[in-house]
């Protein structure tokens, strides 16, 4: 058995006992506290914002292939749509979602009607819609959309490459809030230019936690921070006896 | 509720897949392949269903009366004929690879081109909206980098190629894999989160 094999499954377990500790520690503690990240607060007040206003929050979920990594930053974006689904009950135009890939789009319209049997109130298909298939195309009919759309506010948290500036300018063009996250370095270099709140590496994993997904959501963030400290660290010192030529 | 059968196949599915990753035995790697055969199947059916939404969404803004239901008509039009002309004589017959060559690549091409205009408009607009130092620093990395990507009309500014290489392999690489272990730790979480039934995007209430 390869030893590479067993020190990933060693990680992999130790996550999983990070965030089980991390949530049976935080049921036995009232509040918990998050660091500041500014673009989810003024998501917060959009998200308010939109809700009064009578205008829709758009969603868009990238074009992630679910076979891939790319998946699990769409089910992030699944899951801040499910979210925003339930908590924006009393607006009478429920977010929509776009997608440029065929099984986010089925998930997407799937957590819609999902929201939509919660709040008791009928479902419409068409607000998880895929708007592309290619890059491109998916940029273009997501930014044709937004213009047509009485959009209050836009997330795109999902796999984007450099195409997301389109989208991006679209939403800027309508005065709306953008709020973007992505896994792929170019695509976040390009949300850094262009998108109002861009959120960077793993900011954009933690959408759940900051929107109260759950409180797993929060644990798993917990676990996150500390083993990103574990391997600060580990990288400190691989470089300290590097120096000292001892590796 | 959401229904436990579902939940129970999702996560399921995933710790076998995930052990057959790592551990070498028979059974599981077998199994991690067929499960992944299925999941292949069952993504290239959700694209034929994503085509299919993508149709209605555009036949029913074509059927009402919106505006910029020519684009849907167009839309619709042209997804017809390709499909017509792809199904009919094969993907990779001369016809295909025409609608391929002189309508689908030079469409997106134009698209990349509008692209460099607003990402150099975003550029301006960045200083405006956030003048701070990290705003000056992002502008002034990436205006080194093009200048010395391309030809500069043979003029050789001296230290600036050198600067370039240093920003590519230096602070570029360390701030990359920063924000790529920031993002792998945010995948594994993700992924936990689905295997441990909190995070449940499958639906199935």
């Amino acid at each position: 058995m390869n030893g590479l094999n067993i020190l990933g499954l060693i990680y992999v377990l130790i996550f999983f006992g990070l965030i089980l500790g991390t949530s049976i520690f935080l049921r036995t503690r009232e509040g918990r506290r998050l660091r500041d990240i500014p673009a989810f607060d003024r998501l917060g007040r959009a998200i308010g914002l939109a809700v009064e206003a009578g205008s829709r929050l758009h969603i868009s979920l990238g074009r992630g292939h679910m076979l891939s990594t790319q998946s699990a930053v769409g089910f992030v974006g699944l899951s801040i749509l499910g979210r925003i689904a339930r908590s924006t009950s009393i607006s009478d135009r429920p977010p929509v979602s776009t997608s440029g890939e065929g099984s986010l789009g089925i998930l997407s319209q799937d957590t819609q009607r999902d929201a939509a049997k919660y709040l008791g109130v009928e479902s419409d298909p068409t607000r998880g819609r895929i708007t592309g298939l290619t890059p491109y195309s998916y940029a273009a009919g997501t930014l044709s959309f937004i213009q047509e759309e009485d959009i209050g506010a836009n997330l795109l948290i999902g796999s984007f490459g450099n195409e997301v500036a389109l989208i991006t300018d679209a939403a800027e063009r309508t005065d709306g809030m953008t709020l973007g996250g992505t896994d792929n370095l170019t695509g976040q270099a390009v949300m850094f230019a262009t998108a109002q709140e861009p959120l960077i590496g793993e900011e954009t994993y933690a959408g759940g936690a900051y929107l109260d997904a759950g409180p797993m959501h929060v644990a798993s963030l917990y676990a996150q921070d500390i083993l990103r400290w574990i391997i600060i660290g580990l990288i400190l010192i691989g470089a300290i006896l590097k120096l000292l030529g001892v590796l | 509720m959401r229904n436990p059968v579902f939940a129970a196949i999702a996560i399921g599915v995933g710790i076998v897949v995930l052990l057959g990753y790592f551990l070498q035995i028979d059974l599981l790697v077998n199994l991690r392949v067929v499960l992944l055969e299925w999941a292949t199947i069952l993504v290239a059916v959700a694209l034929l269903v994503g085509i299919i939404n993508l149709f209605i969404v555009h036949f029913r803004k074509s059927a009402a009366d919106q505006q910029n239901r020519l684009n849907s008509i167009f839309l619709l039009v042209s997804m017809t004929i390709t499909l017509l002309v792809a199904g009919w004589f094969g993907p990779t017959h001369p016809y295909s690879l025409w609608i391929f060559n002189y309508i689908q690549i030079p469409i997106e091409a134009s698209l990349m081109a509008i692209l460099t205009v607003v990402l150099i408009y975003a550029g301006v607009r960045l200083l405006r909206r956030k003048p701070n130092l990290l705003t000056i620093v992002f502008i002034a990395t990436a205006v080194i980098i093009l200048l010395m990507s391309g030809p500069l009309f043979g003029i050789d500014i001296p230290g600036l190629s050198e600067l370039r290489i240093w920003i590519g392999k230096v602070p570029a690489v360390a701030g990359a894999r920063g924000i790529l272990l920031g993002v792998s730790l945010g995948i594994v979480a993700a992924g936990l989160r689905i295997l441990m039934g909190a995070d449940r995007p499958y639906g199935g209430s």
